[in-house]
C-alpha cells in the first residue's frame, strides 16, 4: 500500500510542452510513472516523448482515462489550469508553479471546497511512491520503496530526509511535499490521517517551517489521532520576525509562526522533534526500535 | 511589498475610504507652501519610513500653529528614527506626510487579510484602536473581533452588521454605521483588485464631528502579484530595503540579511532555513539566507558568492547544496570559477549532496583552491565554525 498514488495512477502533465515541463515529464515517465497524457492549448495532435498531447484536459481524460493532473503552468495561468482540471474530474491536482497570486488560491480554494477533487500544493515538489510512481520534480534515485512516510512544506529539505531515511535502510512508503505557499490544497491533517491508517507506513516524517499554525493544528490531530511515531524537523530557528524566507509562507508575523512554538506543540503532543535536520534519520531510526 | 502612508491614503482615498486631507512633503520650503494652503486648526507632520512605532521614537509632531511646520519638517527630513521594528541602525526619513490634523471621539482597529486556514479574506475589528493589536489578542482576545468574508459572494451586508454591532458602533456613535458598511466594502474591494496581503487602519477613529477617518494607515501587497499593477510597482521605495537584498533580487536570488558571520548558499527555501540552523547548532550565527533556487546553475552561484563578499561581516562561507535535477558537479565547477573570478581569501565549505556528489567533491579537492567539499550536513556545518574560529 501508499497513499494517493501508485503504480496504476494516470497521469496527465498540464503544460507539457513547456521546458519544465517537458522535462520533468519525461523523467516522471523514466521513473515508471504512467504518464498518459499532456495538454497543451493549440498543440493537440503533438506528442512529447511518446505521450500525446491535447488542447484540455477534458479531452485528455475522456481519451486516456487519466484521473491525476500535474501542472506546470506559469503562475498567472496557473488557477485557471487547476480549475479547468477539477471540472474535468481529475481527482488529484499536483501543482508545482510557484508564484501564483493569493488571491487567486483564495478563489480556487473556494471553488474546490465541497468536491471531490484534492489539490496538492502549489509550490511543491510532487508526490512521489517510492519504486511506483514519481509525480513530481524530486530526484527518484533518492528514494527506496520502505517503512516510513514524509510530508513536508520543502523541497530540497524533503529529499535531505529522504536521503537520510534511504541510506539508513528504512525507506519509504509516499512522500508528499504540500506546498510552500500561505494557501495550499491539502495540509498536514489529512496526510497523516492517510498515513495512520496506510498498512506499509510505521512511521511518519513531517517537515515543517516558520509561518502560520498548521503544525500547532497537525500536533493537535497527532496528540488525539495517530498511533503511529512521528518524527519531526522545523526550519527556521534562525529567522527574523517579519522577514519572508524565500517561501510566500515561510513568514513569522505578529510574533506567531515561530519555529520554537511550532517544536514546543510537537513536542507536548508526542512528537519526536530534532534540532538537527541531520539527525532525521537517525530520530526515525531509533523511534522504530522503540 | 510594503509602501508608505502617504501612498496607502492615496488608494484609500482612491477607492472612497476617508482620510485627513494631507500631502507628501520633501523639504521645508514645500512644507511651508503647504501649511499655508491647508485649512486647519492641528497640523500633523509625519515620518515616512517602513516601520512601525513611529510616534514613540520622535517621528510625529504636531502643532497648531502654522508657522512651525516647516521648522518641524527641517527636523524631520534626514533624521534616523529608531523604532521597535527597524533594528537598531534605523531608517532614515526622507519623506514626509503633512496633513490636517482630527478631533478624536474614539479610536478603533480594523485590517483586512487573509486566513490561511480557511483561505478566507478576514476583517479583524476591535474597540481597542491605537494599541498593538497583538497585545490585545494576547491580553483580552474577546475584544478582537473576526469576520470571514466568503470570496465566492464577496462583502455582503451581514459581514458588515455583524462587524459594526460587535464593536457597538451603533451605541458608540449611530452616524458612523453607515459610513462603515461602506467603508468595508471599500476596502474589500481594493484587497482584492489591487492584490493586497494585508491592509490595516489603526486607528480607525470616530472624530468628535461624528465622521470615520482611517487616521493611519498600512498596506502591503502580495508579490506574486505586483506584475498586473504597473500602479503599485511604482509605489516600491528602494530606500526602504537593503541594498544587497535589491542586488539580489536582480539574479532572481532570494536573499535576506542576518547579523551573523557565517554566509550561507543553499538551493531551496527549506534547507536554506535549515542550514542556517544548523550553523547556530555548530556554534556560529549565520549572515544571511541566501537561497539560489531548486534549479541552481553555475551562473547563479557566481552572483551568490559576489553578494555574500559584499557583506563585511562574513568571515566564511557555507555553500549546501542538494543535487536533484541540479547536478552537483555543475555547482562545484560554479564555485571554482567564481572563487577564482571573485578572489575568495575567506574559508569555503561546499557541502555536497545527491545526484554526482562524488564528482563534485573531487573537482573542488583537485581545484587547487582552499574550497573544501565535505559530504555529510553536520560534519561541514561544523567544519566551517571551526575554521572561522580558527582565523579569528
Amino acid at each position: 500500500m501508499s497513499i494517493l498514488v501508485n503504480k496504476n495512477t494516470r497521469v496527465v502533465v498540464q503544460g507539457i510542452t513547456g521546458k519544465e515541463g517537458s522535462f520533468h515529464a519525461t523523467q516522471c515517465k523514466a521513473y515508471g510513472t504512467e504518464v498518459v497524457a499532456g495538454v497543451t492549448p493549440g498543440k493537440a495532435g503533438q506528442e512529447v516523448e511518446g505521450i500525446p498531447v491535447f488542447n484540455s484536459v477534458r479531452d485528455a481524460v475522456k481519451k486516456t482515462e487519466a484521473t491525476t493532473s500535474l501542472i506546470f503552468v506559469p503562475p498567472p495561468f496557473a488557477a485557471d489550469a487547476i480549475l479547468e482540471a477539477a471540472e474535468a474530474g481529475i481527482w488529484l491536482i499536483i501543482c508545482i508553479s510557484e508564484g501564483i497570486p493569493v488571491n487567486d488560491m483564495v478563489k480556487v480554494k473556494r471553488a474546490l471546497n465541497g468536491r471531490a477533487t484534492r489539490l496538492i500544493g502549489p509550490n511543491c515538489p510532487g508526490i512521489i511512491t517510492a519504486d511506483e510512481c514519481k509525480i513530481g520534480i524530486m530526484p527518484g534515485f533518492i528514494h527506496k520503496k520502505g517503512r516510513v512516510g514524509v510530508i513536508s512544506r520543502s523541497g530540497t529539505l524533503t529529499y535531505e530526509a529522504v536521503n537520510q531515511l534511504t541510506q539508513l535502510g528504512l525507506g519509504e512508503t509516499t512522500c508528499v511535499g504540500i506546498g510552500g505557499d500561505p494557501i495550499i490544497g491539502t495540509g498536514y491533517i489529512d496526510l497523516l490521517h492517510m498515513f495512520e491508517n496506510d498498512d506499509e507506513t510505521e512511521a511518519v516524517v513531517m517537515i515543517g517551517e516558520i509561518g502560520g499554525d498548521a503544525e500547532e493544528k497537525a500536533a493537535a490531530f497527532i496528540q488525539q489521532e495517530m498511533t503511529k511515531p512521528v518524527v519531526s524537523f522545523i526550519a527556521g530557528i534562525t529567522a527574523p520576525p517579519g522577514r519572508r524566507m524565500g517561501h510566500a509562507g515561510a513568514i513569522i508575523t505578529g510574533g506567531k509562526g515561530t519555529a520554537a512554538d511550532k517544536m514546543a506543540a510537537l513536542e507536548s503532543a508526542g512528537v519526536t522533534v530534532v534540532k538537527n535536520p541531520a539527525e532525521i534519520g537517525d530520530a526515525v531510526q531509533s523511534v522504530l526500535r522503540g | 511589498m510594503d509602501i508608505h502612508e502617504f501612498q496607502a491614503k492615496q488608494l484609500f482615498a482612491h477607492f472612497g475610504i476617508p482620510v485627513p486631507k494631507g500631502k507628501e512633503i520633501k523639504n521645508a520650503r514645500a512644507a511651508e507652501k503647504w501649511a499655508k494652503a491647508l485649512e486647519t486648526s492641528v497640523y500633523v507632520v509625519k515620518a515616512q519610513i517602513h516601520a512601525g512605532g513611529r510616534g514613540k521614537a520622535g517621528g510625529v509632531k504636531i502643532t497648531k500653529n502654522h508657522e512651525e511646520v516647516p521648522g518641524l519638517a527641517q527636523d524631520l527630513i534626514g533624521k534616523t528614527l529608531v523604532t521597535h521594528q527597524t533594528g537598531p541602525k534605523g531608517r532614515k526619513v526622507r519623506r514626509l506626510l503633512i496633513e490636517e490634523g482630527a478631533g478624536i471621539a474614539k479610536e478603533l482597529y480594523l485590517s483586512l487579510l487573509v486566513d490561511r486556514d480557511s483561505g478566507f479574506p478576514t476583517f479583524i475589528a476591535s474597540t481597542e484602536g491605537g494599541m498593538d493589536i497583538e497585545e490585545v489578542a494576547e491580553q483580552t482576545p474577546e475584544k478582537v473581533l473576526k469576520e470571514s468574508i466568503d470570496p465566492a459572494v464577496g462583502f455582503q451586508a451581514y459581514n458588515g452588521r455583524n462587524l459594526a454591532f460587535g464593536l457597538g458602533l451603533p451605541d458608540l456613535e449611530p452616524a458612523v454605521v453607515k459610513p462603515f458598511f461602506q467603508m468595508l466594502d471599500n476596502l474589500y474591494r481594493l484587497f482584492m483588485e489591487k492584490n493586497a496581503a494585508m491592509l490595516e487602519i489603526n486607528p480607525l477613529v470616530i472624530t468628535t464631528d461624528k465622521r470615520l477617518v482611517a487616521l493611519d494607515g498600512k498596506v502591503s501587497f502580495d508579490d506574486s502579484a505586483l506584475y498586473k499593477h504597473p500602479d503599485i510597482q511604482k509605489f516600491r521605495d528602494l530606500h526602504e530595503e537593503d541594498p544587497m537584498e535589491i542586488e539580489a533580487g536582480k539574479h532572481n536570488l532570494n536573499y535576506v540579511k542576518l547579523d551573523g558571520d557565517i554566509g550561507c548558499m543553499v538551493n531551496g527555501a527549506g534547507l536554506a532555513m535549515a542550514t542556517m540552523d544548523v550553523i547556530k547548532l555548530a556554534g556560529s550565527e549565520p549572515a544571511n539566507f541566501l537561497d539560489v533556487g531548486g534549479g541552481a546553475t553555475k551562473e547563479t552561484v557566481a552572483a551568490g558568492f559576489r553578494i555574500l563578499l559584499k557583506d563585511k561581516k562574513v568571515k566564511g562561507i557555507f555553500i549546501n547544496i542538494f543535487g536533484g535535477i541540479v547536478r552537483c558537479e555543475r555547482i562545484a565547477h560554479g564555485v571554482i570559477e567564481a572563487a577564482k573570478e571573485v578572489g575568495i581569501k575567506l574559508p569555503v565549505v561546499v557541502r555536497l549532496q545527491g545526484t554526482n556528489a562524488e564528482e563534485g567533491r573531487k573537482l573542488l579537492a583537485e581545484s587547487g583552491l582552499k574550497v573544501e567539499g565535505v559530504a555529510d550536513l553536520w560534519e561541514a556545518a561544523q567544519r566551517i565554525v571551526a575554521l572561522r574560529k580558527k582565523k579569528k
